[in-house]
């Protein structure tokens, strides 16, 4: 027997065991979830205690679709992804053996979903130009200063935090990240309406939010390393795959088949054009993970971001034309507060608007593009006049 | 769908080192370059292939003399041909020629392919996408008589592998060459890499060598050819990319490298993400191909849309990039985009390969 053969042998009787310790038809799901974590099935790459086996990441996949087919619990859709996707692998990478033990479980299960106060008015592209300060008092932070287009700050109990905490020296070394209550009394979220009608995200005012030194994940100073490590996996996460014909190019199938009415040949070729490019995207997705098969994303993870929201926003673009008149009808301009996060929920309309955020969110795509020529090709960096100056001194 | 392997093992990056090595000690661009000008015999060049490293024996089973290996072999081999543009018949002899005798059951002419003795063209255009209807060349008690356009690496074929109209419909023959009633006329071609011909019969005599309808064997002939054409063509688009990459890293205007611009950087980063894709596509077709995936059908459409394209791209962004320098004929920038475009127009444009793959998943036209 191989060793994978020996590890997927040993997964089978794992998710068997959990299974059968629970009774799938009355448990909860936050239950569920916890026996789960507590099983190592949560994160099979992640350490034994920490909801993981220490396997390779490569097996995720093994038990996801063995709990998938038993019917067992599942995360609930568009729910706590910058938790899982991006706080839970910041956490592992960086977090103490208390922190860990402490912040993965709930999180896992749901109990704290998380939002990313990352960006601010003044630091988007620029993040580490942000300017919340963290002062510190003893075991504790005060943290004061504004964050904006926080996604789901409205439901979540936790953020992954950067903020500032030393002025006097470049922007890059001035940092420092935290894990932030947001149930502390000092959190103000205020609703910001967005371009489809819904405040998906907000403006968060942080007054003196005090956050225990203990929820300081890397070393003082270290915020910006830890934070790209967070980047780099949410560019993984948004562009992450989907099985063949399933996100925006499912959607425009779908109208495709049930309009006869609508088809034309030009149309055709697009539709077919958009079809091949999505199954690439599915493909190369699928090959990125092959390679990580244990480690971190790195910086080529921003190649399927920057194509998910290019064909994100051309899909539903032609979508819409598909739908010729009865794409002029929109399905709600009411500035609801969205319990979850859904590219491809609602109507066609909605899809449409809420895909230009694709390019925006978690690194712009001309950031993106940067990072793919500094990061993996070499090429030169951009001109820089804000790099060797304390941050305090930077003109803004 | 799932249990595709997209990445290469050690011993198809041992095939790629000795086939890089041997494409890199005996052939050059200027060499190919001077092909447009005057006719020239790369016969050498093949026969290190075929013989020294048994490429043409690939997808040969052992038990008809021939290596028993697989598309995903075939492919690596595919990618380092098109990373030189080596003016070899592998995919028009070894990959379709082979393939369409192997499924119609003539196994005779095989273990002389394996070997690199025998060369063979299937005549048909390189442009078709599907096994013909009907065939242009009749079969006659007398023999073949007809003519084909565009049949590629006609030219240097020994044999060539003839589908025709017989009484009960579409058959297949084998014709050798040089031979009696047959004149193959090589004509000036866009990519002088892989020259076409035209092929005229005349009475040629030929042996029979289908076992009924060879549309079947036709068909996987063409499509195996997808799989490895997809191949070949992220081995250009990959050149082409990594060619220009280095280029604006040296090239300095205006005091600085031109890859330091950011309108430059941005489309190489998108280069980069478009090649990389091409050849996630492009193994995912040889290895469902090599497992004998139902899922093949669409993984070869897939793969040769989007690769012939890209193809395409990397080449149009080699020239565009290199400036005055990437139009002239010195550079070998044009060879890339000659054997791209040409690539691209091979066994059905994008355009009608899209149309047959929206057949298979259920999104009719109309
Ligand atoms: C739907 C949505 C959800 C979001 N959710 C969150 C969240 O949950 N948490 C969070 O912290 N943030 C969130 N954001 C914020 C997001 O990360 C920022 O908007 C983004 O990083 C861009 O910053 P900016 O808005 O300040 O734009 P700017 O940085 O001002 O950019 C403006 C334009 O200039 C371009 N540009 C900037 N710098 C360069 C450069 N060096 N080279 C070339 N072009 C450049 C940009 O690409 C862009 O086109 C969200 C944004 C959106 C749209």
């Amino acid at each position: 027997m191989t060793d994978d053969e020996a590890i997927a042998t040993d997964l089978t009787l794992r998710v068997k065991r959990l299974l059968d310790d629970v009774d799938l038809a009355g448990v909860s799901r936050e239950d569920f979830l916890g026996a789960r974590f507590d099983a190592g099935l949560a994160w099979v790459h992640f350490p034994p205690g920490s909801g993981g086996l220490g396997l390779p990441a490569r097996f995720q996949e093994f038990v996801d679709s063995r709990l998938r087919a038993a019917g067992a619990p599942e995360h609930l859709p568009g729910r706590n992804g910058i938790g899982r996707g991006m706080a839970a692998p910041t956490i592992a990478a960086f977090g103490t053996e208390e922190q860990k033990a402490r912040l993965l479980r709930p999180l896992w299960t749901g109990e704290h979903e998380y939002c990313q106060l990352f960006s601010e008015p003044g630091a988007g592209s620029d993040l580490a130009a942000v300017g919340a300060r963290a002062v510190r008092d003893g075991d504790t932070w005060v943290v004061n200063g504004q964050k904006v287009w926080t996604s789901s700050a409205h439901t979540a109990q936790r953020a992954i935090l950067v903020a500032r905490t030393d002025a006097d020296v470049p922007k890059h070394r001035g940092l420092t990240y935290f894990v932030c209550d947001m149930a502390d009394p000092g959190v103000e979220v205020r609703p910001l309406r967005q371009i489809t009608g819904e405040a998906e995200f907000n403006e968060v005012f942080l007054t003196d939010v005090r956050i225990p030194d203990a929820d300081r994940l890397g070393e003082v100073g270290e915020g910006w390393r830890v934070a790209t490590l967070t980047l780099n996996n949410e560019r993984v996460a948004i562009g992450g795959g989907v099985p063949r014909e399933q996100g925006m190019i499912g959607k425009a199938a779908q109208a495709w088949r049930e309009r006869p009415e609508s088809r034309n040949p030009a149309m055709h070729d697009e539709l077919m054009r958009h079809w091949v490019e999505a199954e690439v995207a599915r493909l190369s997705a699928a090959r990125m993970r092959q390679r990580l098969a244990a480690g971190q994303p790195g910086p080529e993870g921003s190649a399927m971001k920057l194509t998910f929201a290019r064909l994100a926003q051309a899909i539903s673009g032609f979508e819409l034309e598909l739908l010729g008149e009865d794409g002029l009808r929109y399905d709600d301009w009411t500035a609801r507060r969205p319990e979850s996060v859904e590219y491809t929920g609602r109507g066609a309309g909605y899809r449409y608007l809420r895909a230009k955020g694709n390019s925006i969110e978690g690194g712009t795509s001309e950031i993106l593009r940067n990072v793919i020529a500094e990061r993996v090709l070499g090429l030169p960096a951009e001109h820089r006049t804000d790099k060797d100056i304390p941050w305090k001194d930077v003109p803004r | 769908m799932t249990d595709a392997d997209l990445l290469y093992g050690d011993v198809e990056e041992e095939l790629r080192a000795s086939v890089r090595r041997l494409l890199a000690q005996r052939v050059s661009t200027s060499a190919v370059a001077a092909a447009y000008d005057e006719p020239a015999d790369f016969s050498a060049l093949w026969q290190g292939l075929a013989r020294d490293l048994g490429v043409a024996a690939l997808l040969i089973p052992e038990e008809l003399g021939g290596a028993g290996a697989t598309a995903r072999e075939a492919a690596v081999v595919a990618e380092e041909i098109g990373r030189t543009v080596a003016p070899v018949p592998f995919l028009t002899s070894s990959v379709i020629a082979t393939v369409a005798l192997l499924e119609s059951g003539d196994h005779e002419t095989l273990a002389a392919l394996a070997g690199g003795e025998a060369t063979a063209a299937l005549a048909l255009g390189l442009g078709a996408a599907a096994p013909p209807v009907s065939a242009t060349v009749k079969a006659t008690p007398t023999g073949l008589s007809g003519h084909v356009a565009n049949v590629a690496d006609a030219g240097t074929a020994t044999v060539l592998v003839v589908p025709a109209e017989g009484a009960d419909g579409i058959e297949l023959h084998t014709v050798s060459v040089p031979g009696p009633g047959t004149t193959v006329t090589p004509v000036p071609s866009l990519d002088m890499t892989r020259p076409v011909s035209d092929v005229v019969f005349d009475d040629a005599p030929s042996r029979r060598v289908d076992r009924g309808d060879p549309r079947g064997a036709i068909g996987e002939a063409l499509r195996a050819g997808a799989v490895i054409l997809a191949s070949e063509q992220f081995g250009v688009a990959s050149w082409c990319f990594e060619t220009t990459l280095d280029y604006v890293k040296q090239r300095y205007q205006f005091g600085r490298a031109i890859g330091s611009f950011q309108a430059v950087k941005h489309r190489l980063a998108d280069l980069w993400v478009e090649v990389g894709q091409a050849g996630a596509a492009a193994r995912y077709a040889a290895d469902t191909h090599a497992r004998r995936d139902p899922d093949v059908a669409v993984a070869a459409a897939v793969a040769k849309s989007y690769c012939g394209t890209v193809a395409v791209h990397a080449a149009e962004e080699c020239v565009q990039l290199h400036g005055g320098i990437g139009m002239t004929w010195e550079h070998p920038a044009h060879l890339y985009l000659k054997r791209a475009k040409a690539d691209q127009l091979a066994l059905g444009t994008p355009y009608e390969v899209r149309g047959a793959l929206a057949a298979l998943v259920g999104l009719p036209r109309t």
